[in-house]
């Protein structure tokens, strides 16, 4: 086929599959806490990619400290956990100093949460300098799983794949087999009521925007395995997080979920048929089209006019 | 510029230096001596040049985006600021910084120029990175006849008489190394990957050519990912099946990590694949990682394991004013030879006068450059060497080939 073998033919199918799935994981990762914070509290925070960053440099301060205890081999998870406690923790903080705010007023979010990019792109190099830097990474999350000698599966890839499913079945046992989840649902639905029956929105808020800020940090310590830790690393990843949260339908976990896999299968195969740049354009375009027959996205929450 | 353009000023400025060669040699005694040169004589256009003081202008980004590379080229050019002030300055006179942050945002760096040029005086600019930052700054220059000196290797296709270019123009960088591997590897198939944006583009229009038309070869692929890009699951899989002998890259910034990241990942390490990048430098292996980047190879003029005596000094006071983990890249290197050469054409015109020392600079022979000997060419860019370099886990490179001297040619004929 093509002048290629089967086997050959075969090996690529099997290894494009998975970078598809891979880059479906990658996405579902980057844009869960974002559809978090605004599928449940209507904001949205440009800063999205800043705290993954936050996760980021977590993992490469983490990594020279484990280096210096030798414990490179077992730190990772740590770093992850580190990563999403630090997060939640400047979220909660900028919840309070800053979005409590601005509730009423969604153009001004935009703006002050943009305003908070910058500011912490300024901060992260100021401290950390401006140069790119890199995790030192353990051993077992480097070079390739291969199952037939033709076949490479990255190990990375692998990694950020269960890590996305743990993070997204958390998610759901958390908003929907919980209490705090259940109080979050309430709130959304009907505020004042929810006030009504005694639960603190203000309190619920705050614990919502904290934990879509502290899911940005673990996507961030993950993508240290796989792409770049820089003062505007943020920036790669804030339009794709969009992306997948609007094409899905900003109030849905389900919609998020099936509008990352639908753009990773698309762009993944487009990329590989097309050259890299024009497949993202493709991608991108189709994307438009169908916003413009489904202006709410795959998953439109059903509300009453 | 035409072409006509081109040659009546490469005639009119090698008679101009010419000339002033002549002059400049007659009445260069020692430059020490501010008294010697009086400042009425050595600033007829209104430069900020007193006495003892000259004013110069550093404009690169600090901040934003392009912050991660421009760093390095403030650095070492700040470092050969105060290593010419420590021996004595310029015609006697002490120099003086005023830095401006271009933001890496280019219309800043077009308004920056002008502050620099129409406010501050300043009698010489060391800056921009990006060719887009320096085509926005271009006009500027050239309206108010300011000097620049740029730093990074770039796409040719540029020769402006305010501007001399310290990097390597796309020739220089490319074609010995291309043909390098070819001979090498006995390399016949070739992978071109590029970031999206024209120093990539260009470079690459320049590799297809010299492949097909000099080597033999064929390119089995020509991809360029966007700016910015993080996932190469694809393009590797491409890459895979075409399996080419080579793979010719040209990927920046934060996609430039990523790609060398997922590389390695998906098993292409250098034991099974030859890769010849030209947009690595040690600054850009901080970020990747030097377990990524081992084996594979970098074309470029200067590696800061080069061995001589000029960059082991280099190397030592670079390491002595910006730390121990300070490296220094191929730009870097770049960078430092900017104040040098500014020194050398106004000592040489015996004036501040940017024409004068314009016309006073081609010809001159700059032996004391980290990278080893350099001339400048009557078409204000570098004769340089061009060395490939393999990468070793450390983040530093072994020294594998070095090529002769190698003439500027910003115009390539045929290639473009």
């Amino acid at each position: 086929m093509f002048g290629y073998s089967m086997e050959e033919v075969g090996n690529i199918v099997v290894m494009q599959g998975f970078s598809g799935l891979s880059l479906f994981s990658v996405l579902l990762l980057m844009a869960l806490g974002l559809a978090i914070i605004f599928g449940q509290m209507g904001v949205i925070n440009m800063a999205h990619g800043e705290f993954m960053t936050v996760g980021a440099y977590t993992t490469v301060f983490l990594s020279k400290m484990a280096v210096e205890f030798d414990i490179v081999n077992s730190y990772f998870i740590f770093a992850i956990i580190a990563a999403f406690i630090l997060a939640f923790f400047i979220g909660y903080f900028v919840e309070y100093a800053l979005i409590r705010h601005l509730y009423k007023r969604p153009l001004d979010t935009l703006l002050a949460t943009w305003g908070l990019s910058l500011v912490m792109q300024q901060i992260f190099r100021s401290t950390f300098g401006a140069k790119e830097v890199s995790a030192e990474l353990p051993e077992w999350l480097l070079g390739s799983f291969k199952p037939t000698p033709d076949i490479d599966i990255p190990i990375n890839g692998v990694f950020v794949m269960g890590l996305a499913l743990i993070v997204t079945v958390g998610v759901y046992l958390f908003m929907f087999r919980s209490r705090g989840g259940l109080r979050i649902r309430a709130t959304v639905q009907n505020r004042m009521m929810a006030g009504a029956v005694g639960i603190n929105t203000q309190k619920v808020d705050r614990l919502t925007f904290a934990l879509g800020c502290g899911i940005a940090g673990v996507a961030g310590a993950a993508f240290t395995t796989i792409a770049s830790t820089g003062p505007t690393t943020g920036s790669l990843y804030i339009v794709d997080s969009f992306m997948v949260v609007v094409f899905g339908g900003a109030a849905s976990l389900m919609g998020t979920i099936a509008s990352a896999f639908g753009i990773a299968q698309a762009q993944s195969i487009l990329q590989f048929f097309m050259t890299s740049s024009m497949g993202k354009v493709s991608t991108l375009m189709t994307i438009v089209i169908i916003l413009m027959m489904r202006p709410e996205g795959l998953f439109a929450s059903k509300v009453r006019k | 510029m035409s072409n006509i353009d081109k040659n009546q000023f490469v005639k009119k400025s090698m008679v101009l230096s010419a000339l002033s060669l002549a002059l400049g040699l007659s009445i260069y005694v020692d430059a020490s001596v501010a008294g010697d040169f009086p400042t009425a004589k050595v600033n007829t256009t209104g430069l900020s040049v007193t006495d003892d003081v000259v004013k110069v202008g550093i404009l690169h980004s600090a901040t934003g985006t392009m912050a991660i590379s421009e760093t390095g080229s403030i650095q070492a050019e700040k470092l050969a600021i105060a290593q010419i002030n420590e021996a004595g300055g310029v015609l006697g006179r002490k120099i003086e910084v005023i830095q401006e942050d271009g933001a890496s945002d280019w219309p800043t760096f077009a308004e920056k120029s002008k502050k620099l040029l129409e406010n501050d005086k300043v009698a010489t600019v060391f800056g921009c990175w990006t060719s887009a930052s320096r085509k926005a700054a271009l006009p500027v220059f050239e309206k108010d006849n300011g000097l620049l000196f740029y730093p990074t290797f770039y796409e040719g296709l540029e020769q402006s008489k305010n501007v001399f270019y310290t990097g390597q123009e796309a020739t220089q960088q490319i074609l010995a190394g291309l043909d390098w591997i070819a001979k090498e590897k006995k390399a016949k198939t070739f992978y071109l990957i590029g970031s999206d944006y024209i120093w990539p583009r260009t470079s690459m229009k320049i590799a297809r050519k010299h492949i097909e038309q000099h080597l033999g070869g064929t390119v089995v692929g020509e991809e360029y990912v966007a700016l910015g890009d993080t996932q190469f699951g694809s393009v590797i899989n491409k890459i895979k099946l075409k399996k080419p002998d080579v793979i010719y890259a040209a990927v920046v910034g934060g996609s430039n990590v990523a790609w060398f990241k997922q590389l390695n990942a998906a098993g292409l390490n250098a034991k099974k694949q030859n890769m010849l990048t030209i947009s690595v430098t040690e600054d850009e292996v901080l970020g990747i990682g030097g377990e990524n980047l081992e084996g594979f190879y970098s074309a470029m003029k200067y590696f800061q394991s080069l061995k001589n005596p000029n960059n082991d000094k280099f190397v030592a006071e670079f390491k002595k004013a910006y730390g121990e983990k300070a490296v220094i890249g191929d730009v870097t290197q770049a960078a430092y030879l900017g104040p040098w050469l500014w020194k050398a054409a106004v000592e040489r015109a015996g004036s501040f006068d940017v024409d004068k020392a314009v016309a006073a600079l081609p010809g001159y022979e700059l032996s004391t450059a980290p990278e080893g000997y350099v001339k400048v060419d009557p078409n204000h860019h570098l004769l340089s060497k061009l060395r490939i370099g393999q990468w070793r886990k450390d983040g530093q490179a072994d020294m594998v080939y070095e090529s002769g001297l190698i003439n500027p040619d910003p115009f390539p004929k045929g290639y473009q």
